[in-house]
């Protein structure tokens, strides 16, 4: 009998073309829209694009019926609000700088999507994610290798995956060049072919990360001081929500020299400010962890680690450190180690793991 | 996935029997003439129409000249709040409704409280039922319009609707009916009933879609709908759909003439359903009232489990059913009526909506039965909420 498979689909030609994939190597494939947007954005659905829009089901539903796969909208939406809204709101107001694209393959893709197929006795969740799943007999372990084409790899984003969830995973993308996806695309007729990647985060409008927060949270968002390095009060900042370490722009007052965001402590509201250099740190600590290639960090390993997904990976030693966290110590310094982020690790083109930045160690 | 197909949806839509089409034809083609037109083709129309509209009343117990056809049911629940609260606004702004009307209601009473209406929404009780009382209650001396259905469209509870018409007609409101799910299903005579204004869709019985009608009580002060032409006496402007029409004239007369065998093997099969299911399955409720219902339909919540998996799997097995209400995108929300009705957030998830029709067999019903049960088992083996509960539950 023929595998079946729960394959997640955005409209988009990644998506659109791993059902072709998998249709051609003989799964029985079930193609599912997540719905996840809050009611109250409802408006904005009928009108914006974005992975989960109203006009992302009408594009996968043609796909779907292109293909002849059964399509179907599954409603997550209580569990996206827990999981992830409520999540990267938590995060601004403690001062950190979260990724909702990580908990919502955590928890949404690959948690309630998969446990959703199980119960309906389907086999596999697939996705169209650049990256690849693979089962290493001498490890006796799944692992999650970089997609193909490095530009478009994804896997810094799916570290949290256990090994029971890549045992029953499928990326049948991870083997083509973004190039080739399109090809296929065109191939197989998808008018999708030229739609633009999909980008930044889903359910806040315009990127106004501030806005979103302040109109979405009972929480008071209070003005503040920016500091220096040494505690100076510099002057008044409007929300701890409205700045994330590294930034430049947008502070609301000039300096002599070009001054970012080093720190933000939410104890005592104050963004801290400092020159180019103190943007710098060699070592943070990370908790939260998941392991991928290993079941778990016993001593210290040399990795290539990277700290945000568009950040480029570096050489680092990992090293166990108490309550099941890990300290990771740079070769050389790395630009803006942001709390709230990931780091994830890398051994090649596999994912060893990963986790959450808690704090790095400043320099200043 | 098999070849196998049961339709049990019949409460969404029904499909268009042979016979209706067979009369709807000609007006497509040979007959295509504009009801407007003075020459002969154009009057062949016209009378196709009006006969239409008598068996629309004949079935109602109105009078021919009460029948408007609109081009839905949500277009004739539109016209009759929409129309009756703004001709009668220097009377009153009060209107009285249901917390577990269709949306066409709910929709454009909230429509109205933008503008200047106020709305009460009566609160049903745990089976889905209001009460005369209430509905007297809740009347103020602004009262212009009481709005209830007639039978509800996801648990089928049927309202006492002669009692309601009694104290609206004593009182001097208006009184509509939204009687989409009960039009050829349940007897309904607007006389008897004491009804100023029902709302009907033509394929919840067997008629096409894309055609309705709206009975408004000779007298009964409405703004009009479309404004444009003459056509059905200038309330509702634009060219008749003609084949449509005389589509819902003919279902309308077999529905009507057939009603009482249509409905007695509709019970058979519900009521088989119902008791089964009851037998067969632990940690159920049955929504709405047990007999106060649209004899074909059934609608259960099955804790611990989610409606739309259920629904899934069933498709899956070639069975057609529903749940909840679905949104814009199609996916599942918890519905407002079983909401309504008291059920909590994650069980008004887990229901499943079977409506039975003309073409259902005792057969189906076992290969229903038969997928069911094992289906449900194993949605509840996987659910993390069960076996908790399952223990808690002695």
């Amino acid at each position: 009998m023929k595998k079946k498979v729960m394959l997640g689909m955005s409209g988009g030609v990644d998506s659109s073309v791993a059902a072709a994939v998998l249709l051609d190597k003989g799964y029985d494939v079930i193609g599912v829209t997540m719905q996840i947007w809050p009611d109250m954005q409802e408006e904005r659905q009928k009108n914006e694009g974005g992975c989960c829009s109203l006009s992302a089901v009408d594009d996968a539903r043609w796909v779907a019926d292109k293909l002849g796969i059964p399509y179907y909208v599954l409603n997550f939406k209580d569990i996206f609000e827990h999981n992830v809204i409520e999540y990267f709101k938590k995060e601004y107001l403690q001062g950190r700088t979260p990724n909702p694209c990580i908990a919502c393959n955590r928890h949404v893709k690959f948690e309630a999507m998969l446990n959703k197929a199980v119960s309906m006795g389907i086999d596999y969740v697939a996705t169209g994610h650049y990256a690849k799943v693979e089962y290493d007999r001498d490890l006796n372990r799944y692992l999650l290798k970089k997609s193909v084409t490095q530009a478009k790899d994804q896997t810094y984003a799916l570290y949290n995956l256990t090994q029971e969830q890549l045992s029953r995973t499928l990326m049948p993308i991870g083997d083509y060049t973004k190039d080739m996806v399109r090809e296929i695309a065109k191939e197989i007729g998808l008018i999708v072919a030229t739609k633009p990647d999909s980008q930044e985060i889903c359910f806040v409008e315009d990127n106004d990360y501030g806005r979103f927060i302040t109109e979405n949270t009972d929480a008071e968002i209070k003005p503040g001081n920016f500091t220096d390095t040494k505690g100076n009060i510099l002057g008044r900042h409007k929300g701890i929500i409205y700045y994330t370490v590294g930034q430049r722009k947008g502070l609301g007052i000039t300096f002599g020299k070009p001054m970012f965001v080093v720190d933000i402590n939410a104890e005592n509201n104050t963004v801290v400010l400092g020159d180019e250099t103190e943007v710098f740190s060699d070592s943070l600590i990370a908790y939260d962890l998941n392991f991928i290639s290993i079941d778990r960090l016993d001593s210290d390993m040399k990795v290539t680690a990277k700290i945000r997904y568009s950040a480029k990976e570096a050489p680092a030693v990992i090293t166990p450190v108490e309550n099941d966290k890990v300290k990771v110590v740079f070769e050389n310094p790395q630009r803006a180690i942001t709390p709230g982020q990931s780091v994830v690790f890398y051994d090649g083109d596999k994912v060893v793991g990963g986790g959450i930045i808690e704090k790095s160690a400043l320099l200043y | 996935m098999g070849d196998k197909f049961i339709y049990f949806d019949h409460a969404a839509t029904t499909a268009t029997r042979k016979e209706v089409v067979e009369a709807m034809l000609p007006y497509f083609t040979e007959k295509f003439g504009n009801p407007s037109s003075i020459y002969t083709l154009g009057r062949e129309s016209k009378k196709a129409i009006e006969e239409s509209r008598d068996k629309v009343a004949k079935a109602l117990g109105a009078t021919s000249k009460e029948i408007f056809f609109t081009g839905s049911g949500t277009e004739a629940d539109n016209w009759a709040v929409k129309g009756v609260a703004y001709a009668n606004r220097q009377k009153g702004k009060h209107i009285i409704t249901t917390s577990i009307e269709h949306h066409a209601i709910l929709h454009t009473c909230q429509y109205l409280e933008s503008d200047g209406f106020e709305v009460t929404y009566l609160p049903v009780d745990e089976n889905g039922l209001v009460t005369p009382e209430q509905v007297e209650k809740a009347i103020r001396p602004d009262t212009i319009l009481i709005s209830i259905m007639f039978a509800n469209n996801e648990i089928g509870t049927i309202q006492p609707i002669a009692e309601i018409g009694k104290i609206a007609k004593t009182h001097k409101i208006y009184f509509h009916t939204d009687a989409v799910q009960a039009v050829g299903n349940v007897p309904i005579n607007v006389e008897e009933m004491n009804i100023d204004l029902l709302s009907l869709s033509g394929h919840k019985f067997y008629g096409p879609k894309g055609i309705g009608a709206l009975y408004v009580r000779k007298g009964t002060k409405m703004i009009s709908f479309m404004h444009g032409g003459a056509q059905e006496r200038g309330r509702r402007a634009s060219t008749e759909n003609v084949a449509a029409i005389v589509g819902l004239g003919k279902a309308i007369e077999i529905a009507t003439e057939k009603m009482d065998e249509y409905n007695k093997k509709l019970l058979a099969l519900r009521d088989r359903t119902i008791e089964e299911i009851q037998k067969k399955i632990p940690f159920i409720k049955l929504n709405g009232d047990r007999y106060k219902r649209l004899p074909g339909n059934v609608n259960f919540s099955f804790n611990f489990i989610e409606g739309e998996s259920l629904l899934l799997m069933l498709d899956m097995k070639g069975i057609a059913a529903s749940s909840g209400s679905a949104c814009t995108s199609g996916s599942l929300d918890p519905s407002h009526v079983l909401l309504a009705i008291g059920l909590p957030h994650e069980i008004a998830h887990g229901s499943l909506r079977i409506t039975f029709g003309e073409e259902n067999t005792q057969e189906d019903v076992d290969y229903l039965l038969e997928a069911l049960v094992p289906i449900v088992e194993r949605l509840r083996e996987m659910s993390p909420l069960y076996e908790k509960d399952k223990c808690s539950c002695k």
